[in-house]
């Protein structure tokens, strides 16, 4: 436990080098991920406009507030293991970081949380800038942000485990870029990115509840604005521990599998 | 003429090279078709809760999507490819390789890598774009056709050199692979009519990333509201950024001394 905890604050460390090494990809890091929610907050604002002010109960205050909160947690959860582990298998990258004494998976997320550290420091004001462009109406009691927060670091592990495990398929095709975009635009869709989920049709609906991509996402916007009944909220944290179980069981069993594959495609 | 038949043999290239991975033939059509379903149920959602998006009909969005589906499947087929790989060669100092060949390296470096199977993107932005003009039906005439296939020549040829000038920006920063793929998170701002966007973000798309005069332009011209001032800059911008393309590219070869040597 020692070892891991001086394993992490090396990598924070190294990653902070790294990344201020690299200011511009950082830059146009966050110029994708900021663009995406104001395409949608803006389909959206203008459909309201259009039926005189307001969807389904949504304004275009009530989209600017759910987008941009999404835009928050997206950046939280969002993680690039599907690209890098697709390069690292094929350039034989793997190799080094297989014979370290620790799981790669904790370089991984020692990474990952220091990324998401230095970057809020540019994310948050321009969430208060973008807030400034679109009025966001939001109705944020003490509850409801208590409720927030292990809703969002519930939906970051599971996002980080489903997609580790997603990303571990490299190890069997060796090209996995279609792979990779079929699930963004599932994600997209199920996760609460394109719309609120109030807004899709029934069936959509349903399926976005049951299935996991909800829960990395459109759920933890909506516990924050207060959106969901208590039961739906309790559902919710119930789905995000069953599903990250589930993904766990899935990356623990994959990754074993890979690596043993890995060593007859590299060698 | 050299040039078409570097791009034939590139092709074929691409499409032996393609052959080895079958798997992603089936992964790229399923991509298609969620991509496509994706388009259409949003555009299903949009529409069930409005008659009209900023003043675009549903037909006339059908005809948005086909358009964004076709470039998006031209530019992935070919440029983008090549120049992603091109990129990668700057870092790893293997474009001096491409430099010594004997014919011009703009050339090569932009169709060197080619995406077989984005070809079903280009044939499903086809038929999409085919649905829409149907459903458009009379309001399609021989104006509205002609406008539409020059807005489009315009708009492929302004892309093409924007994206130029992008990967040769890593002449001077190696690590831009990112670069490429944040055009493509810009680009997704095209599968809507840029008028719906607030001001500020409607200038950056179409003069900073000229999204606008890929997409919504031609459609425009399409179904009959594309302004002449709006194609004359098209057709001016069109023939200006080559140039300029051009001549940045032509700077950057100076500025690269190999990453190996």
């Amino acid at each position: 436990m020692i070892d891991l905890i001086h394993l992490y604050r090396a990598q924070f460390k190294t990653t902070i080098a790294e990344q201020f090494q690299y200011r511009g990809a950082l830059v146009i890091w966050l110029t994708g991920l900021i663009l995406e929610p104001v395409i949608f907050l803006s389909v959206w604002a203008a459909v309201a406009r259009s039926q005189g002010g307001a969807v389904d109960g949504f304004t275009a205050n009530d989209f600017a507030a759910y987008f941009l909160l999404t835009l928050i947690v997206d950046h939280a959860g969002f993680t690039w293991i599907m690209w890098e582990m697709e390069y690292w298998i094929r350039q034989g990258n793997l190799s080094p970081l297989l014979v370290r004494p620790v799981h790669p998976i904790h370089r991984h997320i020692a990474n990952n949380l220091t990324f998401k550290l230095l970057t809020m420091v540019v994310v948050i004001p321009v969430v208060i800038v973008l807030g400034f462009v679109f009025r966001p109406s939001f109705t944020i009691t003490p509850a409801t942000a208590l409720a927030f927060v292990p809703a969002v670091v519930l939906a970051m592990a599971l996002r980080f485990a489903v997609e580790w495990t997603l990303a571990s398929v490299a190890f069997w095709v060796t090209r996995v870029n279609a792979l990779n975009q079929l699930y963004y635009v599932v994600f997209l869709f199920l996760a609460g990115m394109a719309a609120p989920l109030a807004l899709l049709p029934e069936p959509v609906r349903i399926l976005a509840e049951w299935l996991p991509f909800y829960r990395m996402l459109g759920f933890p916007v909506e516990v924050l604005l207060g959106r969901l009944t208590p039961q739906q909220v309790a559902v919710g944290f119930a789905a995000q521990i069953a599903w990250l179980t589930v993904a766990l069981v899935l990356l623990n069993v994959t990754w074993a599998r890979g690596i043993r594959k890995y060593s007859a495609v590299g060698a | 003429m050299t040039y078409l038949r570097l791009l034939w043999i590139h092709l074929r290239l691409g499409i032996l090279n393609e052959l080895q991975y079958r798997t992603n033939l089936v992964l790229q059509l399923i991509q298609s078709a969620v991509g496509l379903v994706t388009a259409l149920l949003g555009l299903g959602i949009v529409f069930s809760k409005t008659d009209t998006l900023g003043g675009w009909l549903p037909a006339e969005m059908l005809a948005i999507v086909g358009v964004y589906t076709l470039v998006s499947g031209l530019t992935q087929l070919v440029v983008r490819p090549s120049l992603q790989r091109f990129m990668e060669d700057i870092r790893l100092g293997t474009l001096d390789f491409t430099l010594t060949k004997p014919v011009d390296a703009q050339a090569l470096v932009s169709m060197r890598q080619i995406e077989v199977w984005k070809l079903v993107d280009v044939v499903v932005g086809l038929v999409v774009l085919g649905v829409a003009v149907t459903q458009l039906g009379a309001s399609i005439g021989a104006t509205e056709a002609l406008a539409f296939v020059v807005a489009l020549l315009a708009g492929a040829t302004i892309i093409y050199s924007f994206l130029l000038i992008l990967a040769t920006c890593a002449f001077w920063w190696v690590r831009l692979d990112n670069i490429l793929n944040i055009f493509q998170s810009m680009y997704e701002a095209g599968r809507w009519p840029i008028g719906i966007y607030p001001p500020w973000l409607r200038y950056v798309l179409t003069f900073l990333v000229p999204v606008g005069f890929a997409i919504t332009v031609p459609t425009e011209g399409l179904v009959g509201r594309l302004t002449s001032p709006t194609l004359v800059g098209a057709i001016a911008l069109a023939i200006a950024l080559p140039l300029i393309a051009r001549a940045f590219w032509k700077f950057g070869v100076r500025h690269y001394s190999g990453a190996s040597a």
